[in-house]
């Protein structure tokens, strides 16, 4: 129990856990958007964030990003890299939607099939990107961690009471909740918007009266494949890495900050991304980092407990400006 | 199938204010037949529910133009034959055609787009969307703007002078790239909807959620909704539902307004009086069962009619 070291670098910590809780509020916007629309878990989300990040891989392999490039560069290939991890996330969301979804809902199956068939599909492109890309393609296919070139170098940009603001730190920060006061706008004030939250609310009745149910269904799954894929660009961008059971434990941070926000709320995303993430930076600061997965549950229950619809608790139909 | 009962009063305060008519022409719809013509055909339509038979063999026609008025008791199977003419169920056996179309078996939201909409005996307003909002959800059914089309907004319109914005940069923007259409169309369903709630006379709380909305206005709010999606055939099932006698005499105003502006009604009601005053033809369901269809005049005379339904008190609902 070191409180000690915890109070004495709590900007930083605080900045850390900012930074990781960000990735998980994108990822868990896709779980809300779903949920909200279909009251469906889609647990295939996961690995939905997984492909955006190989395409990341992909996008700088393709054009030989490395690091160490001009400052135009290192723009055109992270704007890139961005493009392709959200038109990869959001064509893999909406192939699982299609395939593992869509017809199970025109047979009018019960809700626990759907999670079966999510889990499946999950674990389908884990294994697709862990075994089978290997044996057609090789590495850097297989079941190890590889490495994503930093392309986007890390560098202090400015200093605010001794705490370093990093290039890196700020796009994260910043893009993150840029994407997501997008979003929010997008599903109060734009029509489409307005479709979605009719069907959040009613969806016989929105359908009733002239709203297609299909097609916003879609359109909330390519829109949380889209922020997914944005995570991805940004955690590649952190941590350089990826893997092909990547998935998991982000997809089971951001559905736990998607639950400790109020699932079906798009601001709860954002707070229980953020407060997620603190928590487990903070843990990991007290006790050791061993203590980070264990604390981010525990304090789940306890969340829960005393606010069982979360901490904004309400839905996406609700969510209002 | 049971047909709850709504025992929710009105509110005492609640100010009904009166339809300005002069925008009539802006929101009246274009037809696409003539005064008189078959619009829906109700043929042979049998509909079970496992052993249950909810309809059987009920049999009529609506014309264009006219206010048609589906009764019967509880339980005989109105809200059942409006659920199969706007999708919500399929019938068993027999067909239902609008303007020549089948329809039986059509997603609902492609048979509202046909130019069918309806309204709920339990209101099922959007609730946590203003009222503005709600209406606007139904013009959002006629806009023409794909997905994409609205997300990039690809489509461009080059604007008249009154579609320009006032403001500098962004008027010179619209000239040399032009007002993309969804703009347009958002911008034409805010203005149609505000006419609309104007139409129904509760436009002076737009901007409220609609759950927070007394009674009566939640109930007019459904009819502009439904209107919003410009529907030939316009469906509303009890829509006095809870309204004491002067709400129902302005009710049966606004559903012959509702006629005057192109759309063809079919009115579900208990409240007898409301029923042989504002309809044209009156359709009597019993047991599933249609046991007569006639004018007002003749089915009040109806001894079957008589026997089944009018031997109860009106407010049997």
């Amino acid at each position: 129990m070191d409180f000690d070291a915890l109070i004495s670098g709590l900007d930083r910590h605080t900045l850390d856990g900012i930074t990781r809780g960000s990735i998980y509020a994108l990822v868990a916007l896709g779980y809300t958007m779903v949920y909200g629309v279909m009251k469906l878990i889609n647990f295939a989300h996961s690995e939905v964030f997984m492909v955006g990040t190989w395409a990341v891989l992909g996008t700088y392999t393709a054009i030989g990003a490395t690091a160490g490039m001009g400052v135009g560069m290192v723009i055109a290939a992270t704007l890139l890299a961005l493009l392709a991890a959200m038109l990869a996330s959001a064509g893999t969301a909406l192939a699982v939607e299609r395939i593992a979804y869509r017809p199970l809902r025109k047979k009018g199956a019960p809700p626990l099939i759907f999670l079966i068939t999510g889990i499946g599909c999950s674990i389908v492109l884990v294994e697709t990107f862990g075994q089978v890309l290997r044996v057609i393609f090789g590495p850097p296919f297989g079941r190890v961690t590889v490495n994503i070139p930093s392309v986007l170098e890390t560098t202090t940009l400015f200093e605010i009471g001794g705490l370093n603001i990093t290039n890196t730190r700020l796009l994260i920060i910043v893009g993150a909740i840029a994407m997501m006061f997008a979003l929010d706008t997008f599903v109060n004030k734009s029509r489409l918007g307005r479709g979605v939250r009719a069907v959040a609310q009613d969806p016989d009745t929105a359908s009733l009266m002239g709203v297609n149910q299909e097609r916003v269904i879609m359109l909330v799954f390519v829109l949380g494949g889209a922020m997914a894929g944005v995570a991805a660009l940004l955690y590649s961008i952190q941590y350089d890495i990826t893997k092909f059971d990547i998935g998991f434990f982000i997809g089971l941070k951001a559905f736990t900050a998607a639950v400790l926000g109020g699932i079906g709320n798009l601001r709860g995303a954002l707070v229980g991304g953020l407060f997620l993430g603190i928590a487990e930076v903070y843990a990991s600061i007290i006790w050791s980092s061993e203590w980070t997965n264990v604390t981010a549950f525990v304090v789940l229950v306890i969340i829960l407990m005393f606010r069982p619809t979360g901490l904004l608790g309400e839905s996406l139909g609700k969510a209002r400006a | 199938m049971s047909e709850p009962t709504s025992s929710t009063s009105t509110v005492a305060e609640e100010q009904v204010v009166l339809p300005d008519t002069s925008d009539h022409d802006k929101i009246a719809i274009e037809q696409s037949g003539k005064q008189g013509d078959v619009l829906l055909e109700v043929d042979h339509v049998t509909l079970r529910f496992g052993g249950v038979v909810a309809l059987n063999d009920v049999d009529f026609q609506i014309r264009r133009g006219e206010i048609l008025g589906l009764i019967g008791p509880n339980g005989a199977g109105k809200t059942t034959c409006f659920n199969a003419m706007t999708g919500v169920y399929t019938p068993t056996d027999g067909k239902i055609r609008f303007k020549g179309h089948e329809i039986a078996g059509i997603k609902p939201h492609k048979i509202n787009h046909l130019g069918i909409a309806r309204t709920f005996q339990n209101i099922r307003l959007f609730p946590e969307m203003s009222a503005m909002e709600n209406v606007m959800v139904g013009c959002d059914a006629r806009h023409k703007s794909s997905v994409p089309g609205v997300l990039f907004r690809l489509v461009r319109v080059r604007p008249s002078e009154e579609e320009l914005p006032a403001s500098g940069i962004r008027r010179s923007l619209a000239k040399v790239f032009g007002i993309s259409r969804h703009t347009l169309e958002e911008r034409a369903g805010r203005k149609r909807s505000m006419e609309l709630l104007r139409f129904v006379g509760i436009a002076d709380r737009a901007g409220e959620l609609a759950r927070n909305l007394p009674y009566g206005y939640q109930r007019r709010l459904e009819i502009a909704r439904a209107l919003a999606t410009e529907p030939e055939l316009i469906c509303l099932d009890e829509p006095a539902a809870g309204f004491n006698p002067a709400e129902k005499e302005d009710l049966m105003g606004l559903i012959r307004r509702i006629r005057d502006l192109g759309h063809t009604v079919l009115v579900i009601e208990h409240d007898m009086k409301l029923v042989l005053g504002v309809t044209d033809r009156i359709v009597v369901l019993e047991f599933g069962q249609k046991i007569a269809e006639g004018t007002p005049d003749e089915v009040a005379r109806n001894p079957k009619v008589i026997a089944a339904y009018l031997g109860e008190p009106d407010d049997a609902a």
